[in-house]
């Protein structure tokens, strides 16, 4: 036995071994590995205390670099703990830092251990302990260990006293009632004329400051001293990042601060603490003009720097300033917008996310121009970031920064047309929203979507595929402002919309079908009026309105009213509808005659396009050829909705071959039938789709009855596997019973019908020819933008092949802040339904692991004078019946406090003037008391018990002399006003 | 805060590795494969910050430097400068390069590892506070030793891996 232990530690393999062995190894490495692991188990278990932490080594090296589980030696990691020789032991720390966790059940076994070594004489094994346990602590072995911690606060061995204070950032982490205990003696250690003491703990209070910066404020006058006095930067970096949370909390606090800051950034070598500098002026004390100006010539020596490190941090630093000081961006602009050409892609983002801060109402189209330009040169990652970022900027509240919209849809058109373009989601929303939103709009909406849909090459892609049907519900909803609703059928119904997916492919289908609805409803109204005109030799106009009022006009009151209540049960969330409610009803019948005028003249420009016999019979023909093989597809949703379409087609179907040969007298009353139901289905779809607002759901009444908590399990296992087409959303078209007429939307036509078709049907049989192959349609027709300033239209022509310095002179007039330019057509209206559309966020609430810990720390700062609350007791309760090491150090606590609260406090608790003008009754010394000293002499006394306290007196009265005189303001009752 | 330190060769393979909260195993290697994915489309003369929250969840920035074949990558969050990891990351790697070279490459490396280390230790504070002072102003190795990392005695322990495997 004893001999084969010797032969193990003689012949065992050291981690030395090992490692050579694997780089000369000849059998593969995992081979290699499973052998050295097979000795590892087998070593582990010897008895020798040599071999077995020998192996745990092996083992932690196996773990950390190569990745192997460790944790079922976690048994032999406390044993090698537990061994006497320090060599030993430091292994097994090792081990038990690198794979111990909460979950690990022998970790109970090392308190003890843990104790031992912590109370041990060797400093180094302290140490060792105290690292070890900086790690791994749980609440348990925190609490029990805590005195023992407390005490090495104090330690005169610098080494060790260093790292006790790291341990103790994760002592109050896993257990907060250490606070209690610890924390003055943590404070202490900031006064410390070691720096390196000071170093580690700033370095601990900046770590529980970033998670609740609020319960620190009263040690400000410490930070400030060290802000002032330190000379080392590492110090300096910490109290600065402290400040700079402390102060957006008391703003008072920035007057004091701002003044040695600037001092260390104007004076510093470092750049890092120069950085620094400037990130607290920029996030904190934005307000200081002054301060913000020189950290501006410190970004500036930053980005014109060569290292990228420092350009990169410059313009970090120059977009925090960007939200409160845009003059600092601008007068940089040359640089950030050359950065936009880096080729470091951080860089690229940080300039793009600037240059997008420039953007303002009279220059986001041409920074958007240039972009979009720069885009379609750029990588594909970086061009969706600069579509991103664009689409985001224009589209932020409302898009309160686009006035010209019809430019802006014809970008989102361009832009879907760029290869790499991944936005869909995003420009599908905003085509969406944007028709929806604005009225004036919606003619380029549909000529954008029309030239989208009709280009075949864009079906294969993938990306596209939300951009197209979102193209497809536009010129199905507002189909009555395209110029050629045939073309736009041929488009719908293309063969290769057979690429799309089915939900897509459904809303093509809805469209095409709100298509043909328009398509024969104009070539019916048509025909009435060519009869009726040539029936009676009245005026046209006359006659039409005499027919159509004869038709609408019993079911077009009728609908009004009793429409009227329901829709009064909208308004409360659609504003559109009472104002057309308003339109509609008072008016009656008359309105309807309006609309007929204007109808007759736009159909008299339609002509051209033809609604003959011939055209609507080849209509139908064509989308019963497209959608004949989908009325047995699998798709539920294409199935249903070819169904429907091809079901409507042959309810009229049997009216239209009759009509054909009818004479001209009874012409109307055969068409009666087949032109009322498309009437209704005409009115189904003109109903308008108004934006809803997002607290609509709220504003509905829950009806009587209805069980909206019952619970629907049973319901979700038969759904479950049904999945909503996405569409659905917005493509429903509206229920019958809502029917309505579009006095708006024809209203809206008869504007469009004075402008030449350009459109013929040579147009279109050139398409037909085409179908189906790749072409890109070349037609940039000019409808609208007649009226419009050419929008720099050279510029565009040089765009394309600029480089960053074209860039900059590109933007060089766009970025300066201009007047407002006199717009030739003013800002359409956009619909907004309320001010508070977007999500408010929630302040998130802090876990109840600080919750925990700021209770503890606010009780230590600010004595019992915070209101208990549910989160400060639970830990103290929790502690009074676990606590058992503890009690020696703390035991006096509760009389202590109650010598405090019989002294002043207790019949103000949480009352700050009542308390200030009790100070003042008071004798002097007690004026100048805050509240944060409380605790301070409570914790003096516990000293006082413990015979120390006697150099500790001259400091308190420092302290002391830096408290300043207590706070009107609420607030000020729990922050000391030291530096005012 | 540090959340970790990282040390690749330029295949990726780790050479060491330390997180300072507690990740499991197969965590740890998806980790350090996704910073290598990030690091290895990075071209030389790039800036040496990345924002990885995409790796290590919110708040996390992650500083790297190419030594010949090694990465050097430090994680760190919001309550560290990056500038002063960055030199940081220099102190580091002067020490090993200094340690290592002076130690006489293995012997004393293996010496080191197996004999005194409380020995060692003994002189390795000191000697490298020395170093640090000499090389910055500033004094990293407080922070160093205190910053809940406690890197560097484990360090010291390290570094024989690391020379055996640069070896």
């Amino acid at each position: 036995m004893a001999g084969s232990s010797i032969m193990e530690t003689l012949f065992q393999r050291t981690l030395d071994d090992i490692i050579k062995g694997l780089r000369l190894q000849l059998i593969g490495e995992s081979a290699f590995i499973s052998k050295a692991m097979e000795e590892i188990r087998r070593e582990i278990k010897s008895t020798d205390p040599h071999t077995k932490s020998t192996a745990l080594q092996k083992l932690t090296y196996f773990n950390s670099v190569h990745g192997l589980d460790m944790s079922w030696a976690a048994f032999h990691v406390v044993e090698v703990i537990g061994s006497s020789r320090f060599a030993h032991k430091k292994i097994g720390y090792l081990a038990a830092s690198q794979s111990f966790h909460d979950g690990t059940d022998v970790m109970l076994l090392i308190t003890n251990q843990l104790r031992k070594d912590l109370t041990s004489t060797n400093e180094f094994e302290v140490s060792l302990a105290l690292e070890c346990l900086s790690r791994i602590a749980t609440l348990d072995l925190a609490r029990d260990l805590t005195p023992e911690i407390f005490t090495l606060l104090s330690s005169s061995k610098n080494l060790v006293r260093k790292k006790a204070i790291g341990v103790i950032l994760r002592v109050f982490g896993v257990y907060p009632d250490a606070v209690r205990v610890c924390f003055k003696r943590l404070v202490e250690n900031l006064e410390s004329p070691d720096p390196q003491m000071v170093s580690a703990t700033v370095g601990v209070f900046c770590e529980l400051a970033s998670k609740d910066p609020g319960s620190y404020l009263p040690l400000a006058p410490e930070f400030y001293k060290i802000l002032v006095d330190s000379k080392n930067n590492w110090i300096l970096i910490k109290v600065m990042k402290i400040f700079a949370k402390l102060v957006q909390l008391e703003p008072r606090l920035a007057k004091r601060v701002v003044e040695p800051i600037c001092e260390h950034m104007a004076r510093t070598g470092a750049k890092s603490l120069m950085f620094e500098c400037v990130r607290t002026i920029v996030t904190s004390l934005a307000e200081y003009e002054s301060a913000v100006k020189l950290a501006v010539v410190k970004i500036r020596e930053l980005l014109i720097d060569d290292d990228p490190n420092l350009k990169y941090l410059g313009l970090q630093a120059l977009s925090i300033v960007a939200s409160k000081h845009l003059w600092a961006v601008l007068e940089n602009k040359e640089v950030v917008i050359k950065s936009l050409s880096d080729a470091d892609p951080n860089i690229k983002l940080e300039s793009l996310r600037l240059v997008m801060a420039m953007v303002s109402d009279s220059n986001v189209s041409e920074i958007s121009r240039v972009l979009v330009n720069y885009a379609l040169k750029s990588d594909p990652e970086f061009c969706n970031e600069i579509l991103g970022s664009i689409l985001s900027t224009c589209g932020r509240n409302f898009y309160e920064k686009i006035i010209d919209f019809d430019w802006y849809v014809s970008l989102l058109g361009e832009m879907s047309r760029i290869p790499h373009c991944q936005k869909g989601e995003e420009v599908e929303n905003q085509f969406i929203d944007i028709g929806m939103r604005v009225k004036d709009v919606r003619p380029e909406l549909v000529r954008v979507a029309r030239d989208l849909l009709i280009d075949p090459a864009l079906l294969g892609n993938p990306f596209l595929n939300r951009i197209l049907s979102a193209a497809a519900w536009v010129s199905g909803e507002y189909v009555e402002f395209s110029k050629n609703p045939f073309e736009l059928m041929e488009a719908l119904l293309q063969p290769r919309t057979s690429l799309l997916s089915p939900s897509i492919r459904a809303v093509y289908i809805h469209s095409a079908f709100k298509v043909l609805i328009f398509c024969l409803h104009s070539y019916f109204f048509q025909r009435k009026t060519i009869a009726s005109s040539s029936l009676s030799s009245n005026d046209l106009a006359q006659g039409v309105s005499d027919s159509v009022s004869v038709r609408e006009s019993p079911k077009g009151s009728g609908s009004a009213t009793c429409e009227a209540p329901a829709n009064e049960l909208d308004g409360g969330f659609n504003p559109r509808i009472p104002s057309q409610l308003s339109k509609d009803i008072p008016t009656g019948n008359g309105d309807d005659m309006i609309v007929t005028h204007g109808q007759t003249s736009s159909f008299a420009s339609l002509e051209k396009n033809s609604f003959t016999e011939d055209s609507i019979s080849n209509l139908l023909n064509l989308i019963e050829m497209a959608l004949g093989p989908l009325s047995v597809s699998h798709e539920i949703e294409l199935q249903e909705r070819a169904r429907n379409i091809l079901g409507f087609i042959e309810l009229i179907k049997q009216e239209i071959p009759g009509s054909l040969d009818q004479g001209e007298g009874n012409f109307e009353r055969e068409q009666l039938k087949a032109s009322e139901v498309i009437n209704v289905m005409r009115d189904a779809f003109s109903k308008e789709l108004g934006p809803v607002s997002i607290s609509a759901q709220e504003r509905v009444p829950v009806p009587d009855g209805l069980m909206l908590n019952e619970n629907l399990c049973d319901l979700e296992k038969i759904c479950g596997d049904v999945q909503l087409p996405s569409t659905s959303s917005f493509s429903l078209g509206t229920p019958h019973s809502k029917e309505k007429i579009g006095v708006s939307l024809l209203n809206l036509q008869s504007k469009e019908e004075s402008e030449p078709s350009t459109e013929s049907t040579s147009l279109l049989a050139e398409h037909r020819k085409r179908h189906g192959l790749y072409y890109l349609s070349s037609e940039k027709n000019e409808i609208s933008s007649t009226d419009y300033p050419p929008a720099n239209e050279m510029k565009l022509q040089d765009d394309l092949h600029d480089d960053a310095e074209d860039l900059v002179k590109l933007t060089e007039q766009s970025l300066v802040p201009k007047k407002k330019p006199n717009h030739a057509k003013p800002r359409p209206v956009v619909v907004r339904l309320d001010e508070g559309d977007e999500v408010s966020i929630v302040a998130k609430k802090p876990d109840s692991k600080d919750d925990l810990l700021s209770g503890a720390v606010r009780d230590v700062l600010f004595g019992n004078e915070a209101i208990p609350t549910s989160s400060r007791r639970n830990p103290s309760d929790k502690s009074s019946s676990k606590r058992k090491g503890k009690e020696k150090v703390n035991i006096d606590l509760p009389s202590e406090l109650k010598e405090n609260l019989g002294d002043e406090e207790k019949p103000d608790l949480g009352n700050p003037s009542s308390r200030r003008s009790k100070h003042r009754t008071h004798g002097k010394e007690r004026r100048h008391r805050s509240p944060g000293k409380n605790d301070e002499e409570r914790e003096e006394n516990v000293q006082k018990e413990k015979q120390k306290s006697s150099h500790r007196h001259g400091r308190h009265k420092a302290r002391q002399r830096a408290d300043g005189p207590l706070n009107v303001v609420a607030q000020a009752a729990v922050i000391p006003d030291f530096l005012l | 805060m540090i959340r970790a330190v990282i040390v690749m060769n330029n295949q990726g393979k780790p050479r060491l590795s330390k997180f300072y909260d507690f990740q499991p195993v197969e965590k740890q290697q998806e980790l350090i494969r996704c910073v290598y994915e990030v690091l290895r489309t990075r071209a030389e003369n790039m800036s040496n910050f990345i924002q990885a929250n995409s790796i290590f969840g919110p708040d996390a920035w992650l500083v790297y430097k190419n030594y010949a074949t090694l990465y050097f990558i430090f994680v760190f969050d919001s309550s560290e400068n990056e500038l002063a990891m960055l030199d940081l990351m220099q102190v580091f790697v002067e020490t090993l390069d200094k340690c290592l070279s002076n130690a006489c490459e293995l012997d004393i490396v293996f010496n080191f590892s197996k004999v005194g280390k409380g020995l060692k230790c003994n002189h390795a504070g000191p000697k490298i506070n020395d170093l640090v002072a000499q090389l910055i102003a500033h004094d990293f190795l407080s922070e160093l030793l205190s910053e809940l990392n406690c890197l560097l005695v484990e360090l010291l322990g390290f570094c024989i891996f690391l020379a055996s495997n640069l070896i």
